[in-house]
């Protein structure tokens, strides 16, 4: 393949990844609304077309015909740097995540990703750690106190709960032996996803991508009785809507690379003995990949409605004193089943 | 043109411009942010180098892990504002500036006019495979295991001191 | 055709000697301390540029432990400044100038 024909694919692939981004992320929205409106036995959304259907796009109105208001003591760029830093980091996490394996189009061989990278996992952790300067920079450049300790409580939060994310993909890759995502899920073949292999690190990693996406039970940062709205008290508009927009792209990002890491991505166990086309096959692989992340974003809803929220204490006792001695424990499990097993 | 000098104009330029800004703002938080898109840019010159492992490393040590407890810190103690003490010793400034420049002229002339060793090849052909991950952990659980071991003692001995440095005094 | 390596050599002298200056002429310790990190990035580019040009992976490991030994080094040093800050309410370093309280 030319140079021209790598970037015109490479091109596409983006452009298929954004716009399907951007639409989960406004219907995510109206299903938030749906669901909560379903577990505590109201309507929800039901006027803005058949059903509510059309209620996004009517969201996406309002806050861009809202006045966007700038407080005196806030510093302007930083105030209005953080959520674009919100948005970058959480769109550019994709451009890593497999969502299929290599197909032939046109006689070219594709694969389903848009930067097959050998250091792809790191490149997502190096992600997620720029992902505490949005919250940071929104809560100190807006000039208000509640926003401040929402800035400083998720910075701790996030950065705590790295530590056992990062200690939970190294049982990972201790089974893959790549740092490549591809490399990773096709290491699960047939039943051998590491949700089935090391269910404590499976926990662990679920329990911090919810601590990193600010999602309930972990979202303090907000805390909307207490800090009256955390890191973005003073937002309105379309800054607002930026890190509302960021807040449901990472929780998409969470659910691919759960189901990347620990869920076999794309495969389907045991598919190739039904003897179906291809192509068919193909299909139902990317079937498959999208309605594991859908069951996972179903997931986070359904907690977000279920569980009240930590108290920081809490919070900060389970991210050092649990969630990390788990994912070290779970560290030796993978180290010892590689023992006897090679 | 090619690419690579293209990159290597905007990368050094962002880490260049970005450095000095970082050193000339009176408010601690805007200098840390400059900091951190220097370190930005560097991470882009090692990717030019070859050197993803470290490119990536940097970006989760210095800017994901330094420069957050940076900000901490500056952010929960507030500093007074410094511009009065930048004001305040000119003379000072000048010498320094001075000395600076002084130093920098002497290492460009040692850099460009001295001879350069025959082991260096200006193709990079070779480095390619040197800096992946592999080669890096192969190293370092190898040939380079007792450092490896003092720096992670070193990281607990560091956490530990950290503890009990900044922990209020129960009395 | 490729950047000779003088050029990563001079880019990193001028940043190593952005640092030095910021350290002369700021006032407020922290500032000092993050010019003392530009300072090990500075000599951490140096590294990794003769490591890609010489094809020898060392000097890259070199840099892991920099980094390391930076890591350390900011964690006990911020803990410093923030002792210091408790029982002296500045962080101009003109004004740190005894060495018991």
């Amino acid at each position: 393949m030319s140079l021209i024909e790598i970037l015109i694919i490479t091109l596409i692939k983006i452009l298929i990844i954004l716009t399907l981004t951007l639409l989960t992320v406004s219907y995510l929205v109206y299903f938030e609304r749906k669901i909560s409106a379903w577990a505590q036995n109201r309507l929800g959304p039901n006027r803005v077309g058949w059903e509510g259907i059309l209620q996004p796009f009517a969201d996406v109105f309002k806050l861009l015909l809202k006045e966007d208001i700038v407080p005196n003591k806030a510093n302007k760029v930083i105030h209005s740097l953080a959520p674009m830093v919100a948005l970058f980091v959480a769109f550019t996490t994709y451009a890593v995540i497999p969502i299929g394996p290599n197909v032939q189009i046109f006689g070219y061989d594709i694969s389903l990703v848009v930067a097959d990278i050998n250091i792809g996992i790191l490149y997502v952790l190096a992600l997620t750690s720029l992902g505490v300067y949005a919250i940071t920079f929104a809560g100190w450049s807006s000039g208000s106190k509640y926003s401040l300790l929402g800035g400083i409580r998720s910075s701790a939060q996030m950065i705590s709960y790295e530590i056992s994310m990062g200690f939970s993909i190294a049982g990972v890759l201790l089974l893959s032996e790549s740092l490549r995502p591809i490399a990773i899920v096709e290491s699960q073949a047939g039943w051998m996803w590491n949700a089935v292999v090391q269910p404590i690190g499976f926990i662990t990693f679920f329990v911090s991508a919810f601590a990193e996406t600010n999602r309930l039970p972990f979202d303090l940062p907000e805390a909307e009785p207490e800090l009256v709205g955390g890191f973005h008290t003073e937002y309105s508009s379309m800054k607002f809507a930026g890190f509302f927009l960021a807040e449901y792209a990472n929780m998409i990002i969470a659910s691919a690379l759960i189901t990347t890491l620990y869920l076999g991505g794309w495969q389907i166990p045991y598919i190739e003995k039904l003897g179906l086309a291809d192509w068919l096959v193909t299909v139902f692989q990317v079937g498959s990949f999208f309605i594991k992340v859908g069951m996972l974003l179903f997931f986070f809803i359904w907690i977000r409605w279920s569980i009240p929220r930590f108290r920081y204490d809490q919070l900060m006792n389970i991210g050092w004193k649990v969630m990390f001695p788990l994912s070290l424990i779970n560290l030796v499990w993978v180290a010892v089943l590689i023992m006897i097993f090679n | 043109m090619s690419l690579e000098i293209l990159l290597f104009i905007v990368f050094s330029l962002i880490s260049v411009i970005s450095a000095i800004l970082m050193i000339t703002r009176s408010n601690a938080v805007i200098s840390a942010l400059y900091l951190i898109l220097n370190f930005a840019g560097l991470a882009g010159l090692y990717l030019l180098l070859n050197a993803q492992f470290i490119a990536v490393t940097q970006v989760i040590v210095y800017a994901g892990a330094i420069m957050v407890l940076f900000l901490f810190v500056i952010m929960l103690l507030k500093p007074e504002h410094e511009k009065k003490f930048l004001e305040a010793k000119p003379k000072l400034k000048i010498f320094a500036v001075a000395i600076a420049a002084i130093i920098f002229l002497q290492l460009i002339y040692l850099l460009f006019f001295s001879k350069p060793s025959e082991s260096l090849s200006p193709e990079m052909t070779k480095s390619i495979d040197s800096g992946t991950i592999e080669a890096i952990g192969k190293q370092l659980y190898t040939n380079y295991l007792l450092p490896f071991e003092a720096a992670g003692f070193l990281l607990l001995a560091a956490t530990v001191g950290a503890l009990i440095l900044a922990k209020k005094k129960i009395e | 055709m490729t950047i000779p390596i003088e050029y990563y050599l001079a880019l990193s002298a001028f940043m190593f000697l952005v640092g030095v200056t910021g350290v002369l002429i700021r006032r407020n310790a922290i500032v000092v301390f993050m010019s003392i990190e530009l300072m090990l990035n500075s000599a951490n580019l140096t590294l990794v540029a003769f490591s890609s040009y010489l094809g020898n992976s060392v000097g890259q490991i070199f840099v892991f432990f920099v980094m390391t030994v930076a890591a350390a080094e900011a964690a006990v040093g911020l803990a410093i400044i923030i002792a210091l800050f408790r029982n002296k309410l500045t962080l101009n370093i003109d004004e740190i100038n005894i060495l018991k309280w």
